[in-house]
């Protein structure tokens, strides 16, 4: 877009070397901040494998030895709502992927429409996790002093609650985190920021988004899904 | 211990000049490293010393022989010094098949010692020179360690679980004991002696007592806990007996096994649903708040004193109920 | 010899105000930045290890409380690990110099820069709010069952605290690994590249890959113990020591990420004043890496007595044999480094010199403590005590030391009194061994780490270390002055005082904003100093 580039070099007065509006002055070529922007999100993601790892480690070692507890926890959570969430959730890495696919194109509407859509799916993940939470406050499930339970296994149950909102906490306060920033790229995306040249912001918020959804993935099939042959809904 | 500067702790204990060989070992081996190359260092700074910085080194890049030399040579001696460390450390923890039996528990911030007999101490530990002891410990609050530096043995006390150390002493006299993890504010109050004796003036000490036999205690609380009612010897009960038991191996529901030693006997009472012997039912509640560490110390002694009845065991007493799942 | 000036146009004069600071991209003026917190923290952790060793001049506990001592041995371990080892090197040195070592105008993302230097600000703000209003006395390893129950102190802040600086270091970690693998000037090869970018890009996978694990881990401390959740609780069947395990596993590839990065300096440092490319260069490049992987595979050294299965132990006592290999065939690389060199005698050889005595000994003494026989008897004693702080003190912080006044000339522009840093470098030295190694025999001997109170009978090595301890004191002290006073009186340093090799030593010092008037390029190899004739400034 040599229109872009000229407004840029004559707004920050240096015509001398004329670039795209985009590219940061401690890059050379658009092409070398994208690649940096690629490596750095991966990196960043595969942290995040490890953040979340050291829950699961613990998750694991106790699913081990107190498996019983497990299933009884496992089996109080609710297998519709969750099930609806991982449909959401999956539903928006489509759109997703479609709002890149919109800014690949250039399509600015596509961008900001998808983009919204993702953002609204976000929040329905959000609002079901919020009732099924509300649901464990109702029936003296949360774990602390205040914690009910029935049964032989009950102090086993509370870790497996404990490690339940541990885990879906940390995945909520990532979907929060998530839809904040799916909005700053919108707002970008709405004030003509991005381009085909030019959309790696939408990529790599894309990327971060499917990450999020991924560790969803894992933790539907772990947390409600222990034992559940004979016993659904 | 006054008088003097200690240097170095005494060796109290069977396994203490094992240790102390092994350290000055190390200590030969990596001073000669250490000295070695301060020297080497030492005087390539004083050799080429230029303060003009405008000389220029020679141009050497490398060597791989060298290279090779200073990794092979280094991984040798170390893999050689991990071995013979194993070796002594396999005979830190390895207690012999015969040693008297002491309990301990630690909590904030004392040690109580449990002799077998019904004598028990705060803070200090009776010992017989020549025989080996071992002091099986929990915690009853947070992890604390117990260390007597004069035997060189150690293990963290975890609540929840049982640990042991075994020594044993080879001097009389009285040795430090100290807490060893941290845990708060009277961490370094922990502390007390262990008191090394003569056979005989140990025997001495030991009569003295009034304390009830541990396993006496643990009778009376099978009694009042109303385990008799399940557990009945001539294994007719809803439990399986318990006469003969320790040290067993028992086989569980599904198919795997487990040791009955003490670590098991405390889970089966605060936690009973973990292992289930096979043939039996889900039936025994737990006993976690109604029982403390001392009366699960006393049990375990009980339970190991019952000598197995002439009556076997029949090989499968009751009917497995179907599972009781919707 | 040609007096230098100081250039017109500097990244430290181009823009003044206090905003031109506090909103700069610059990775230099970040360095600077981080610098002035990390200094800060170490004068604090400093104070904290003064009450310390003045309570242990005398057996009883005479000058402190209990609570009051065990608040500050916690605190003097929070303040140095978290603030001043992790980021000290990396964070200072690194966010300096890196781009300019590597031919570049800056780090990959500038802006994450100075996030991640007030994530940096922020999670000090929350520890020392912590410290101040009431303290922590957990120890800086935060135990459970003590650190989420039985505790009274600010563990919930501190834990928070200390959370969130640890997204100061992946940030910075992320950052570097980028901006080495993307940013080098064309010609420069990794085998070209300075051996403190290998330290640098090694620290990187550590920071990124072990410092999740310990959020995540205080991050179920704070859940426990703020909410009442059940993980370690050993009353709900929760396991105590998964909590060691998970602690450690980023607690301790995090002393490779204290070590790797001064290490590097020392490379960098003894190449300069031996007038000599680094013996063994891949061997060293290679180290680096090969202990930031090993780093990973030891952790349940530090649970031998805990109550791990023995064999188990076996298994990490090997491992901790292996991982001390890199090191030793790094200080051989070094050793060797200096034979048949041209030693110029100037402040930050002597720190190499310290450096190399001091890391020897830490280094060693990780093989008693890595013997299991022996670590039954030295865990949890003085002789662990004794054994880090050569290695982070010994070693990190002299390394850290001899890249300050290494790169002091090239920050500032000007050189500092060398009289007085060989001084300094003395005093540390001498004052450090003073201090630390009565430590070793008291371990032996049988004291307990975080001891308030001791037998009487080992109060003479007690002294002798809280002795120590003061003349260690002055040597730190000793550079805040005459730096200080270098920044006003000392001489124009020009843009290569040393007649170093390297591309940041080719532009003026003071750096230009943008670091190169041009784009550098590399023909030569790393160290090439037997192509050089060398003209001192």
């Amino acid at each position: 877009m040599p229109e872009a580039v000229a407004a840029h070099a004559e707004a920050h007065g240096h015509p001398a070397h004329a670039h795209h509006p985009a590219l940061q002055h401690h890059f050379e070529t658009l092409e070398q901040q994208k690649e940096a922007s690629v490596l750095g999100m991966w990196i960043f993601i595969i942290q995040e494998v490890m953040f979340f790892g050291g829950l699961l480690l613990a998750y694991f070692l106790y699913r081990v030895w107190y498996h019983e507890a497990w299933v009884e926890g496992s089996n109080e959570l609710d297998i519709l709502l969750g099930g609806i969430n991982t449909v959401v959730l999956i539903g928006s890495s489509l759109t997703m992927a479609l709002a890149v696919r919109s800014a690949q194109v250039g399509s600015k509407k596509g961008t900001v429409n998808w983009l919204i859509v993702t953002m609204v799916l976000g929040l329905v993940f959000l609002v079901i996790k919020f009732f099924e939470y509300k649901h464990k406050y109702d029936l003296n499930h949360i774990p602390g002093a205040n914690f009910v339970f029935e049964g032989p296994h009950a102090p086993q149950v509370q870790i497996f609650i404990s490690l339940y909102f541990g885990l879906t906490g940390l995945h909520a306060l990532h979907m929060v985190i998530g839809f904040v920033l799916l909005s700053v790229i919108a707002w970008m995306a709405h004030k003509d920021r991005f381009s085909p040249e030019w959309y790696t912001p939408v990529e790599m918020s894309g990327l971060y988004w499917h990450f999020v959804d991924i560790v969803w993935i894992f933790l539907f099939p772990l947390l409600y899904l222990v034992d559940r042959t004979h016993r659904l809904g | 211990m006054l008088s003097g500067i200690p240097l170095f702790p005494v060796q109290a204990s069977t396994v203490a000049p094992d240790v102390d060989r092994l350290y000055f070992l190390i200590i030969a081996v990596t001073s000669f490293f250490a000295i070695a190359t301060v020297i080497a260092v030492a005087i390539f700074a004083i050799k080429y010393r230029d303060d003009s910085g405008e000389k220029v080194g020679a141009q050497i890049h490398g060597s791989i022989p060298l290279e090779l030399a200073w990794s092979v040579i280094p991984f040798i001696i170390s893999m050689g010094i991990f071995v013979y460390a194993t070796v002594v450390f396999f005979e830190i923890v390895r207690p012999p098949a015969e040693t008297m039996e002491i309990y301990s528990t630690g909590k904030r911030w004392m040690w109580r010692f449990q002799h077998v007999d019904g004598k028990s101490e705060i803070n200090e530990l009776h010992v017989p020179k020549g025989r080996p002891v071992r002091v099986t410990f929990t915690s009853e609050d947070v992890l604390h360690s117990l260390y007597f530096p004069a035997f060189r043995v150690k293990a963290d006390a975890i609540p929840g679980r049982y640990s042991s150390v075994w020594f044993e002493a080879t001097e009389t006299g009285e040795f430090h004991l100290f807490c060893a993890e941290y845990c708060g504010t009277k961490h370094s109050g922990m502390i007390g002696k262990v008191v090394v004796m003569e056979p005989s003036a140990y025997q001495a000490w030991l009569s003295g007592s009034d304390g009830q036999p541990l396993a006496v205690r643990g009778q009376q609380l099978f009694q009042q806990l109303a385990c008799v009612t399940c557990h009945l010897d001539d294994n007719t009960g809803r439990g399986p007996s318990l006469a003969g038991l320790f040290g067993t191996t028992v086989e569980l529901e599904g198919g795997a096994k487990a040791t009955a030693d003490d670590s098991y006997i405390r889970e089966s009472i605060l936690t009973p649903q973990m292992k289930i012997v096979d043939g039996y039912q889900r039936l025994m509640p737990t006993f976690q708040g109604q029982v403390n560490e001392e009366g699960v110390m006393g049990l375990i002694e009980f339970i190991k004193s019952k000598a197995a009845t002439a009556r076997p065991r029949p090989a499968a007493a009751q009917p497995t109920a179907a599972p009781a799942r919707p | 010899m040609i007096t230098p000036t100081l250039p017109p146009v500097t990244y430290l004069n181009h823009k003044y105000g206090v905003m031109s600071w506090l909103l700069t991209k610059d990775h230099k003026r970040i360095g600077i930045l981080y610098m002035v917190v990390v200094t800060i923290a170490f004068m604090l952790g400093g104070v904290f290890a003064a009450g310390v060793r003045l309570e242990l001049t005398t057996p009883q506990g005479d000058v402190w409380s209990a609570d009051t001592y065990n608040k500050l041995f916690t605190m003097h371990g929070i303040a140095m690990v978290f603030f001043v080892l992790i980021p000290a090197v990396p964070a200072i040195l690194g966010n300096f110099i890196l781009p300019l070592m590597i031919g570049a105008k800056d780090v990959a993302f500038p802006k994450i820069n100075l996030i991640s230097w007030y994530v940096f600000v922020i999670g000090f703000i929350f520890t020392v709010g912590a410290m101040v209003f009431g303290g922590v006395d957990t120890g800086w390893t935060f135990y459970v069952p003590y650190s989420s129950s039985a505790s009274n102190t600010n563990v919930l802040m501190t834990g928070i605290g200390v959370f969130i600086t640890g997204f100061s270091s992946i940030l910075t970690g992320v950052n570097f690994m980028v901006t080495i693998h993307r940013m080098r000037a064309p010609g420069l090869t990794w085998f070209r590249l300075p051996l403190l970018v290998w330290a640098l890009y090694a620290t990187s996978f550590v920071q990124v890959l072990g410092t999740p694990v310990v959020a995540i881990t205080l991050f179920m401390v704070v859940l426990e113990r703020g909410l009442g959740f059940g993980i370690f609780n050993p009353a709900l069947g929760g396991d105590p020591v998964l909590f060691q395990h998970l602690f450690w596993f980023y607690s301790h590839p995090a002393v490779y990420i204290m070590i790797l990065p001064p290490m590097g300096v020392i490379s960098e440092v003894i190449a300069c004043f031996s007038r000599k490319s680094v013996f063994g260069y891949s061997f060293v490049a290679f180290s680096s890496v090969a202990i930031a992987l090993f780093g990973f595979m030891v952790w349940a050294h530090h649970l031998f007595v805990a109550g791990i299965s023995p064999y188990s132990a076996m298994v990490f006592s090997l491992l901790s044999y292996a991982v001390a290999i890199p090191s030793a065939v790094k200080t051989f690389n070094w050793a060797a480094t200096m034979h048949r060199g041209a030693i110029w005698w100037k402040t930050p050889m002597f720190f190499v010199f310290g450096f190399m005595g001091l890391f020897l000994v830490g280094g060693l003494t990780g093989l008693f403590l890595a013997a299991l026989g022996l670590d039954v008897h030295l865990h949890d004693t003085y002789f662990v005590v004794a054994h880090f702080h050569y290695i982070m003190v010994g070693g990190a912080i002299m390394g850290y030391f001899a890249g300050l006044h290494y790169y002091w000339p090239k920050m500032t522009g000007r050189m500092y009194s060398d009289i007085l840093g060989k001084l300094s470098a003395l005093l540390i030295f001498v004052g450090f061994n003073l201090t630390f190694f009565p430590q070793f025999i008291l371990g032996y001997l049988g004291m307990p780490r975080r001891y308030h109170v001791y037998p009487d009978e080992w109060q003479v090595f007690n002294v002798l270390s809280s002795a120590g301890a003061s003349v260690l004191a002055v040597g730190y002290v000793l550079p805040v002055f005459y730096l200080m006073y270098s920044l006003f009186k000392g001489e124009v340093a020009g843009a290569n005082p040393w007649g170093a090799t390297g591309l940041e030593w080719t532009t003026q010092s003071p750096p230009l904003p943008e670091n190169f008037p041009g784009q550098p390029i590399v023909e030569e190899e790393a160290y090439d100093y037997h192509k050089r004739e060398i003209k001192v400034a």
